[in-house]
């Protein structure tokens, strides 16, 4: 116990913030390069981002939307209840988490499937045969909502991680800047699919 | 046993006691031993390149492989070598020291860092050797010829990808060190110059990698997938790729300079035992080039295609940078003035940085004019400026820094006198190898080419020539820096009087830093 305390005098909360907020401006700027070509092709193809954004189901993608929101809220949750104290919760918590994580890739799979099963997917022959803008815009869908979903599967393996901390007592009421940590990335996640949901689904 | 932490024994031993440390000294240590072993890989490569411009027409190697020496020569020394250069070593080892921290804010994420950097190095130079042979588009990876070469871009590029990371996690893990961990009164206007400069290039290092990293990556999904982005045939524009290259590219110049300039700034105080000239306009000026330096990247394309009005504005800006820089090296030359100068050998490279970089700069300054800039574009010129900046800049600093800094890293002096002999030999060496390339680019010399028209060929004679005396003085650096590991002068633990607080400490100094946490009083560059 002696040595806990010795450990969080010497620990830095401020400092563990910091840092990872200015990771989190790094994972923003990734997108931001993603972002910038959607912004450039769509001025350059407005009229066929609007044709293409047709072929998107926007029920699944609200669905996501809405299992993702949900998954940020457990996720907040879980750390009020471990600040709290309320370990067990904490768990649970966590655990919901991750399986809302685990619901947003099993409906984004069958969406994709569904396109490829389409014969619409990269280089596809079918996709070939469309406009230009209509290829470029399911490029960037591809590419944006994979790269996110790389994000979704680093964010529920990082909760699991804090998970069996918290499971193990090594992250717990006194030391839950891990714990803060994996929600602020988890809550990255959610806004970027914030603004792909509008901008896949939303604006036709 | 003397209490440093070459010492101090830790949770391993051995080379483990290395290679997982997370003792930030160690770490700089480490980056030390990898940027010198890919330097001489790159500089063998730059030395064949030379041999085979000796003369026109083949020499000793075909066209593709002179395309991928300048390819990988490129790679090597601009993402193993000179990014990480003078921050990932010299910063690792002396940012704490210098603001009075015990280490870095998170010594994990730097050991995790080296790793990355090892694990991306290993990445790129598997590249050489397997599938389709290496990379042979040049440094710049620019498509649409990245996209379409059967050689192993892939590869190299994830390497890259991954040295990102590495550069990306150190500016992160700078930032947070310089914000939390100075000692008690160590304001921030007490901070040492280098400091700074570290400071400025980690939020660069920060703010642009990111956008290199998605590049490559969307490079690596092309070449898999033929999604189209930056394919004319499928709606997309290779132009788009150049912008978004550049947008990381260009502030990447200022994360291999502005170091350099920290270094310098440190230095010349001490060699001239006065108190820097204009400290907050060079602290300021760092921050000042970090900023416009996002905003020029345009004039690396001048000549691909953009509007007229576009072009004016990036020219504006990139003069505009020319007023930082311009600051700096003013108030360097202010400082000197009325100073009692001592010519050691840190001191004679720092001289040598500012000429060179000053002729660096200035030929910048013509090729950021448009007018200029589509004769000179894509010549011989552009690879002298970029050399007379980059090797002439940041690695002459870089060995003013290893000079001054290495009693205090290894608690003996190199030797005196064989340094200034190899300086002088690298300074000459240096300019007869670079600056006949301003002339061949004047000539109208493209650059990247395997064979030129016999009226160049003087010019290159010259030019190799000169590359085998720089050779000469580089080797000799090395003899000396490694023979005085073991033979040189032990330095006492403030040979040169410095007055930063890194070298109030002993040397080499403890694991923990200090004996106590430092109480600082006063500025930076205040000497008695």
């Amino acid at each position: 116990m002696s040595d806990k305390i010795v450990q969080s005098a010497h620990f830095d909360y401020t400092g563990s913030k910091l840092g990872m907020w200015l990771f989190l401006f790094t994972e923003i700027l990734l997108f931001g390069g993603l972002f910038l070509l959607y912004a450039v092709y769509r001025s350059l193809y407005a009229q066929d981002f609007h044709n293409a954004a047709q072929g998107l189901s926007t029920a699944l993608g609200a669905i996501n939307t809405i299992i993702l929101l949900s998954s940020s809220l457990t996720m907040a949750l879980s750390i009020v209840a471990l600040r709290q104290g309320r370990i067990k919760y904490s768990i649970v918590l966590q655990t919901i988490t991750i399986l809302f994580g685990l619901a947003f890739l099993v409906n984004k799979y069958f969406e994709w499937s569904g396109h490829i099963h389409e014969g619409i997917y990269p280089n596809s022959p079918e996709l070939l045969s469309r406009s230009h803008g209509e290829i470029l815009f399911y490029g960037l869908y591809y590419v944006m909502t994979g790269l996110h979903g790389i994000h979704v599967v680093i964010g529920m393996a990082v909760i699991a991680v804090v998970l069996s901390f918290t499971a193990r007592g090594t992250v717990s009421s006194e030391s839950f800047n891990k714990l803060e940590n994996a929600g602020l990335y988890w809550h990255l996640v959610d806004i970027i699919w914030i603004y792909l949901f509008p901008l896949f689904y939303l604006i036709t | 046993m003397e209490n440093n932490f070459y010492h101090t024994p830790g949770r391993y031993s051995g080379i483990f006691g290395w290679i997982f440390s997370t003792d930030h000294k160690r770490i700089g240590l480490l980056y030390l031993g990898s940027i010198f072993t890919f330097f001489l890989c790159g500089m063998l490569l730059g030395l064949a390149m030379r041999l085979e411009l000796i003369a026109p027409g083949r020499q000793f190697v075909s066209a593709q492989t002179y395309n991928a020496l300048f390819t990988v020569h490129g790679v090597i020394m601009i993402f193993l070598f000179i990014i990480p250069g003078i921050p990932a070593t010299l910063g690792n080892f002396m940012l704490p020291l210098q603001i009075g921290a015990q280490d870095v804010a998170f010594p994990r994420l730097n050991l995790m860092s080296w790793w990355f950097y090892l694990f991306g190095a290993v990445v790129v130079l598997t590249s050489l050797f397997t599938g389709g042979g290496p990379p042979d588009t040049g440094w710049t990876f620019y498509v649409p010829y990245s996209v379409r070469t059967g050689t192993n871009v892939s590869l190299a590029v994830f390497g890259v990808f991954l040295l990102g990371i590495s550069s990306t996690l150190t500016g992160l893990n700078f930032i947070t060190t310089i914000h939390r961990l100075r000692a008690p009164g160590m304001t921030w206007f007490r901070m040492p110059l280098f400091t700074w400069s570290l400071y400025a290039t980690a939020w660069v290092q920060l703010l642009a990698t990111p956008i290199i990293a998605i590049t490559l990556l969307l490079l690596m999904v092309e070449r898999s997938f033929s999604i189209g982005f930056f394919d004319p045939a499928k709606g997309g524009d290779p132009i788009l790729f150049e912008h978004l290259f550049w947008i990381y590219s260009h502030p990447a110049v200022y994360i291999m300079i502005l170091p350099a300039m920290g270094a310098i700034t440190d230095i010349i105080p001490v060699f001239s035992r006065r108190i820097i000239f204009g400290y907050k306009a060079i602290a300021f000026s760092s921050i000042a080039i970090a900023l416009l330096g996002y905003l020029v990247w345009g004039h690396h394309m001048f000549t691909s295609g953009m509007s007229d009005f576009s072009r004016m504005i990036f020219s504006l800006l990139t003069f505009l940078v020319a007023v930082p820089s311009g600051i700096k090296v003013f108030n360097w030359v202010a400082s000197m003035y009325k100073g009692s100068i001592q010519l050691d050998s840190p001191m004679l490279f720092t001289l040598s940085f500012i000429f060179l970089f000053s002729i660096g700069g200035l030929t910048g300054l013509l090729q950021g004019a448009l007018a200029t800039n589509v004769h000179v574009h894509g010549t011989y010129f552009i690879v002298a400026h970029f050399h007379y900046v980059m090797f002439g800049g940041t690695v002459f600093a870089f060995f003013a820094a290893l000079h001054y800094w290495y009693p205090k890293m290894f608690g003996r002096l190199m030797n005196e006198k064989l340094a200034r002999i190899y300086w002088l030999i690298l300074f000459t060496g240096f300019n007869i190898l670079y600056f006949p390339m301003f002339i061949l680019g004047w000539q109208g010399m493209p650059r990247r080419y395997y064979d030129y028209l016999p009226n160049y060929h003087t010019g290159h004679l010259i030019s190799t020539i000169g590359s085998w005396i720089l050779a000469t003085g580089v080797l000799l650096m090395f003899f000396n820096f490694f023979r005085s590991l073991s033979r040189g002068e032990k330095a006492g633990d403030n040979p040169w009087n410095g007055a930063t607080l890194e070298w109030q400490t002993t040397s080499p100094p403890p694991t923990e830093n200090f004996e106590s946490t430092p109480e600082v009083t006063k500025g930076p560059y205040t000497f008695r």
